[in-house]
């Protein structure tokens, strides 16, 4: 069982949690995810991890609640016990494998549409404390749907917001603020990591097409055990199946066929109900 | 003279019933109709059978004291080589080892050795001493990777000879293979596999569910920082394979070990749990195995019609016999020498079918069967909706990838020698992950001989 240290309501249905890991804690990098599961009745869910101390041993979550499992999660409080808190899983993404010389000369861009804004806050994050710039652009339907942005201010080298109302920042999707940035203000980048709703990273890494700007996306694709076991994840990436949970979770964006992997996330849309419909036309926060 | 009894036939769910329940298919003997059977060995003074057990059980002895009612005895006979006698009584393919050989099938029927087996074992779990066992322990830890069988077997073995044994399972419940593979009609979990778990902890041993070694922690972690002596990886074989035919990554495609690992691991069959299913009404899975027979019964049992499909006949299909048989009992098609060429969907992505070859056999292959070959314009269109495709496992990659001296062979698996040692100092392995996937009983003997080699290598240090 596994202890829920801190519980804070993010944005409407949006909720971070903290949670007593110490082992994960320990051994986790930006880019990996973890499994949880909420009690006995409960689905392994994946979810990529937002932060982790391994100092006080937590590792958070931010979650939406959308599904039969997740909202059931967000009626957790602190003090709680979850059933399981299984990772972390996947590989890191790839620049932690990088030198501190090479890192200081690299420019990065993060795109974050969403709930995905808290998988980027640890990746920025570990950049920033390796003497790395990165840019980031947020993107959300309105201000009231932001996230992160006051931790994100902290380790980006510039923080930009796009909101489709224009409540907030830029008045518009993150592709288009992409284009703003290398068009009008002349910036360049050597990578673009994007992570948000699969049909945001499609049209992120179209556009960086564009620029041909390499572009990592991390995929969040349908998993039981996330340790390659079942093969539920399966996602095609230049033509040759992978399994997201192992060989991923995060590949070049440039070679993943979308298409696919938006359809297999509807796989089990049927059983799930409603309730996963009404979010996926609620998602369109690029 | 005793062989002249006919085998004891054992009692079962109606085929019809249980095609549509997850209870157990095979109710198993009463203490009565073991002791009858049992009267049926001959008692041969070079016994086959136990040539012919992967762990050599003493089987005529322990046969012996169940026809003289005295099921204690029988049950200490077996605990001298098997540990895991109600799960391997019920899994085991019998007909290739034991009852294979039995002098009495050559002429009539085999004495029932797996039946007789699981009544002991079952007999052992309902009157063992339910008391926490008092065993010294000597201070060395131990780590085992993996609760399923080979893990579980080393485990008990060190804790008897005085070990402090930590298990590490990746998922969140104990038993590997045991519980997301082999499904409940077949192996009840809480009833059989969680009491023989439960059997470990009385000796001491201790379990760290949602351990992912390699991941969580490394095994130089555990033998460096957490004062791990050894450790044994029984890891298993769970990685699926996918036969890399077109249309593949189709809605309606999945791996056995999905659908098991839902149905089993996850109890999508019961309404109470949150995990979907897909079931469809047509499902084909493809392969002869047993995991092939228990995606193909769990299909029928929710509701679908359910299709085997295999490329060669049925004399070569590799399933144990009696799956086979209550397979076909429960309205199982089997289409045998047939091979799926091209998986077919609708413009949604959804599977509508399978585009197939038929097959006949030609000459037998190195593993001694003859292999298929593509019969010249035989191709055919197979309707179903949901595609299960159980065509074997391979090892995780990611124990070699994560340590250091770790050596696999080409298929992947962990290269050991015959008592577990691998190339690494410290490190043993057994089961699946060294052989690729095999039987659980094949897997326990490897936990156990490698349990004797971790004793022999901490004392030598």
């Amino acid at each position: 069982m596994f202890r829920i240290v801190e519980k804070r309501t993010l944005a409407d249905n949006i909720y971070l949690l903290r949670i007593e890991a110490p082992r994960v804690a320990h051994s986790a990098l930006p880019g990996q995810f973890v499994i949880v599961r909420v009690d006995e009745q409960g689905e392994r869910v994946p979810l990529t991890i937002a932060d982790y101390d391994k100092e006080d041993g937590t590792v958070t979550i931010v979650i939406q609640a959308i599904g039969v499992s997740t909202r059931k999660l967000c009626t957790f409080g602190e003090g709680d016990y979850i059933a399981d808190f299984a990772g972390p899983l996947g590989n890191p993404s790839e620049f932690v494998h990088l030198s501190e010389e090479e890192l200081k000369s690299r420019r990065y861009l993060f795109v974050a549409g969403g709930v995905g804004t808290a998988p980027v806050y640890p990746q920025v994050k570990w950049l920033y404390e390796h003497g790395c710039k990165a840019d980031v652009i947020i993107g959300a339907k309105s201000a009231s749907m932001l996230i992160y942005t006051e931790e994100m201010a902290k380790v980006a080298d510039n923080l930009y917001i796009a909101t489709d109302d224009g409540s907030c920042g830029f008045k518009g999707m993150v592709t288009a603020k992409i284009k703003d940035l290398i068009d009008n203000e002349a910036k360049s980048y050597d990578e673009c990591v994007a992570i948000g709703p699969m049909i945001m990273m499609k049209f992120v890494t179209l556009t960086t097409k564009e620029y041909a700007l390499p572009t990592t996306v991390s995929l969040n694709a349908l998993m039981v055990d996330g340790t390659g076991m079942c093969g539920a994840c399966r996602v095609s990436v230049g033509g040759k199946t992978y399994f997201t949970c192992v060989d991923g979770p995060e590949f070049d964006g440039h070679q993943v066929d979308f298409d696919e992997a938006m359809r297999r996330q509807a796989m089990y849309r049927k059983q799930e109900g409603e309730a996963t419909d009404k979010h996926n036309h609620k998602c369109n926060c690029f | 003279m005793a062989n002249k009894i006919p085998r004891v036939s054992v009692r079962e769910q109606e085929p019809a019933v249980r095609a549509t329940n997850f209870e157990e298919v095979c109710y198993g003997y009463n203490a009565e109709e073991a002791q009858l059977e049992a009267t049926r060995c001959l008692n041969c003074k070079n016994p086959r059978c136990v040539a012919a057990c992967p762990v050599n059980i003493n089987i005529p002895a322990f046969i012996h004291k169940v026809a003289e009612g005295d099921f204690a005895s029988a049950s200490a006979i077996i605990a001298e080589d098997s540990s895991l006698p109600s799960i391997c009584g019920r899994v085991c393919p019998q007909e290739t080892q034991c009852e294979g050989s039995c002098i009495l099938g050559i002429k009539g029927e085999a004495v029932a050795i797996g039946k007789l087996e699981r009544f002991v074992g079952d007999w052992g779990l309902d009157n063992a001493s339910k008391e926490q066992v008092e065993i010294k322990t000597n201070g060395k830890k131990v780590a085992v990777i993996g609760s399923g069988p080979s893990g579980l077997a080393c485990a008990i073995d060190l804790a008897k000879l005085g070990y402090e044994v930590t298990v590490f399972e990746a998922l969140h419940k104990l038993g590997g293979v045991l519980v997301y593979g082999i499904p409940e009609f077949r192996l009840p979990k809480e009833k059989i596999v969680a009491r023989e778990i439960d059997d470990l902890r009385r000796l001491g041993v201790k379990f760290e569910t949602d351990v992912i070694v390699g991941r969580t922690i490394t095994i130089d972690a555990l033998l460096d920082e957490e004062g791990f002596s050894a450790v044994f990886i029984g890891s298993g074989a769970g990685l699926p394979r996918f036969m890399g035919i077109e249309g593949e990554n189709l809605n309606g495609v999945v791996s056995a070990n999905e659908f098991l690992t839902r149905a089993n691991l996850m109890r999508a069959y019961d309404d109470e749990y949150d995990t979907p299913i897909y079931v469809g009404k047509r499902v084909a899975v493809v392969g002869g195995g047993n995991v092939a027979m228990d995606a193909v019964r769990t299909a029928k049992r929710l509701g679908a019609d359910a299709t085997i499909i295999y490329r060669r006949s049925e004399a070569e299909l590799p399933a144990r016999r009696e799956e086979v048989h209550h397979a076909k009992e429960e309205g199982i098609e089997f289409k045998m020498l047939t091979n799926p060429t091209r998986v077919l969907g609708d413009d949604k992505g959804w599977v509508t079918g399978l585009s197939c070859v038929e097959m006949e056999l030609g000459e037998p292959d190195e593993s001694g069967r003859r292999s298929p070959v593509v019969k010249e314009g035989s191709d055919f269109t197979l309707d179903c909706d949901v595609v299960i495709m159980a065509l074997g496992t391979s090892p995780n990659p990611l124990l070699k990838s994560t340590t250091a001296g770790l050596e696999t062979n080409r298929r992947g698996c962990i290269v050991a020698d015959e008592n577990g040692a691998t190339t690494r100092e410290g490190v043993f392995a057994g089961g699946d992950a060294v052989t690729g996937a095999a039987t659980v009983i094949l897997a326990m003997g490897a936990g156990r001989k490698a349990a004797k080699a971790i004793d022999e290598y901490i004392k030598s240090k």
